[in-house]
């Protein structure tokens, strides 16, 4: 298969994936208990007023032509208002995604630098007592609720020693997050940990996995030295697979910044979302939703054409 | 007919593991040292959850205001919560609780998924592409994100909260069972039944599942640790069991807030029983796949 081929057919498939979850999505807003006038008009809203409402709103219409009102929407740009805020969802988003992106991404790329070294010197040591310490490590931190850790975090590193501020810095722009780095250790530890545990496993079986091939013995036997070997071989081709769970993995990072948001009153999406339920402000839910599917596909797209930009075995197994 | 499908059931649906294969199997699990250790911890907490109350009894169920807060002692091992119940009876009571909703949620989304991966491998075709688009979907939704998102809908009883997990977390095992089915699929022993008019579903539930089962069995482990540190999500996301039912994951998130003012005990003993215990399933997953020679959880 070309790669261009093989690149239409990923993109088409990632945008029945899209569709699919704006069908999942219109459903719930449907599924609502009262539906989307009682969320609106409140509880103590009349019979009558819900009935105008939904004449008013297109609600009164069969499912599938409200179906295609809503995509109309979507593709605008359009994704609501919010029933707390007054504001459009799309607004809402925009404003908070960026901070959001900030925050998984420094969890992301923190994650990785410790995640990728660990994972090959438990390689490089197997079965020795750091590869047994590690692992064991790795456990306990994938095991660890990532609020109960971060509470950890906050009594220890903020509390008993005060060298970290318990709350996130806040702020409008990026800019002004960033502006205050030393607020943003504790989040992006919380946030790396999971990911720490997880791909230094992987890391861990790719480079075992590579070590024991025929082109390690070849490179040995012709007199490369073993660091050299693991640094210019070893390491390239045991990324591979790694970058390949790095799409897969997207969906637990967002997971973890909705938390991690709550935990240290981030002002991102995850904190929107978070309130949003409290208050069963359903469109600002649902288009997050929305947006942080879009995300994950996205992804994981990129992950699947990185992998196969990076290892030429890839394409030549795929086609 | 019916007698010369049962001797092809019988010849090659023989699992992959004959007896000597199982002895074979369950000697490289015991080599595995953390493996035991988890089987040991999981033991351990079954007793614990559902043997202590018998020995160790406590009161969970009336508020008593004159020993509120109190820090351990000779009287309560594990001191006393906001409203004066025993910690270390409420790490029992609550325990039964999370075990029981993580391994039923855990075991659910292994039937799930089984039985989508199975049908979509073997159906293959465009049946099997649209199905997979499905899984994808599923993904893309964080699970917290949904949670949350039944939390602002719904307060769930504990069968609702088991089919909300079960029903979110089936994803990855369909895709490990339907890799699994594709290579079994073309297998002779799945053609000759199916040459002499064996029905797929025949093929599949006599064939391709007993020929999957140690890649299922592995999987469910995986699973049930995954749940049982969902279900700990649960409560702090405002979908828990209600007072004076609770959970360690319920626990945990009431004892946040009196971290702070010093109390560790309402926060330690649960916050360890989880990391323990899921521990101890993904300790067991990893015995069980090396064992069983499987590959990968993803």
């Amino acid at each position: 298969m070309s790669t261009y081929s093989f690149l239409i057919r990923r993109v088409l498939q990632a945008l029945a994936v899209v569709l699919l979850v704006t069908v999942v999505v219109f459903c719930l807003l449907h599924a609502l208990p009262g539906g989307p006038a009682r969320g609106i008009l409140g509880p103590q809203a009349t019979a009558s007023q819900i009935t105008a409402f939904n004449h008013e709103q297109g609600l009164d219409k069969p499912l599938p032509v409200q179906y295609v009102y809503y995509l109309n929407q979507l593709i605008h740009g359009d994704l609501g208002m919010s029933y707390t805020l007054n504001e459009p969802v799309s607004q809402l988003i925009t404003e908070r995604l960026p901070k959001t992106l900030l925050l998984t991404v420094l969890s992301a790329v923190v994650g990785l630098l410790v995640a990728v070294p660990l994972g090959v010197w438990q390689a490089v040591r197997r079965n020795k007592p750091v590869d047994y310490v590690i692992t064991t490590l790795s456990f306990i931190a994938y095991s660890t609720p990532v609020y109960f850790l971060g509470l950890i975090l906050v009594l220890v590193f903020s509390q008993v020693l005060p060298w970290f501020p318990a709350q996130a810095p806040q702020g409008n722009s990026v800019l002004a997050v960033l502006s205050q780095p030393q607020g943003l250790v504790l989040p992006v530890v919380a946030g790396a940990a999971t990911m720490v545990a997880v791909f230094s496993r992987y890391m861990r079986s790719a480079t075992l996995e590579n070590l024991t091939e025929d082109y390690v013995r070849t490179a040995r036997a012709g007199g490369s030295r073993p660091r050299a070997i693991l640094t210019r071989h070893v390491f390239r081709n045991s990324l591979t697979p790694v970058v390949a769970m790095l799409g897969y993995y997207v969906p637990v990072l967002f997971g973890g910044a909705l938390v991690v948001e709550q935990l240290f009153n981030y002002p991102g999406m995850g904190l929107l979302f978070w309130t949003a339920a409290q208050s069963s402000d359903y469109p600002v839910l649902l288009g997050c939703v929305l947006v942080i599917s879009i995300a994950t596909v996205t992804g994981t797209l990129l992950a699947d054409v990185l992998q196969r930009v990076i290892d030429p075995r890839v394409k030549a197994g795929r086609s | 007919m019916s007698s010369s499908l049962a001797s092809v059931d019988g010849l090659a649906a023989k699992p992959a593991q004959a007896a000597s294969g199982t002895r074979l199997a369950v000697r490289r699990f015991l080599r595995n040292r953390l493996a035991v250790v988890g089987l040991g911890v999981v033991v351990f907490f079954v007793l614990f959850c559902f043997v202590g109350p018998l020995i160790y009894s406590t009161d969970q169920t009336h508020t008593l205001l004159q020993q509120v807060n109190q820090s351990p002692s000779g009287a309560h091992w594990l001191g006393t919560d906001a409203v004066g119940h025993d910690e270390l009876g409420r790490l029992m009571y609550g325990g039964k609780v999370s075990l029981i909703v993580g391994l039923s949620a855990g075991v659910l989304a292994t039937v799930i998924g089984t039985l989508w991966g199975a049908a979509a491998g073997y159906a293959g075709g465009w049946v099997d592409a649209v199905m997979m688009r499905v899984v994808d979907a599923g993904i893309a939704i964080p699970a917290l994100f949904i949670l949350l998102v039944v939390s602002a809908i719904t307060t769930p009883d504990l069968t609702g909260l088991v089919l909300i997990l079960g029903l979110i977390s089936w994803l990855v095992p369909s895709r490990l069972v339907r890799a699994e089915t594709l290579t079994l699929k073309n297998r002779d022993f799945v053609l000759t039944l199916r040459a002499i008019g064996g029905t797929h579903a025949r093929a599949i539930i006599r064939h391709i599942l007993p020929n999957s089962v140690s890649t299922i069995i592995v999987a469910a482990t995986f699973q049930v640790a995954d749940a049982i540190l969902l279900v700990a999500y649960v409560s702090y996301l405002g979908l828990g069991v209600q007072p004076p039912s609770t959970d360690w994951g319920g626990m945990l998130s009431t004892g946040m807030t009196a971290a702070y003012s010093g109390y560790w005990w309402l926060i330690v003993p649960p916050g360890l029983a989880i990391i323990l215990v899921v521990w101890a399933f993904n300790a067991i997953g990893d015995g069980l796949r090396d064992a069983f020679d499987v590959r990968g959880r993803a």
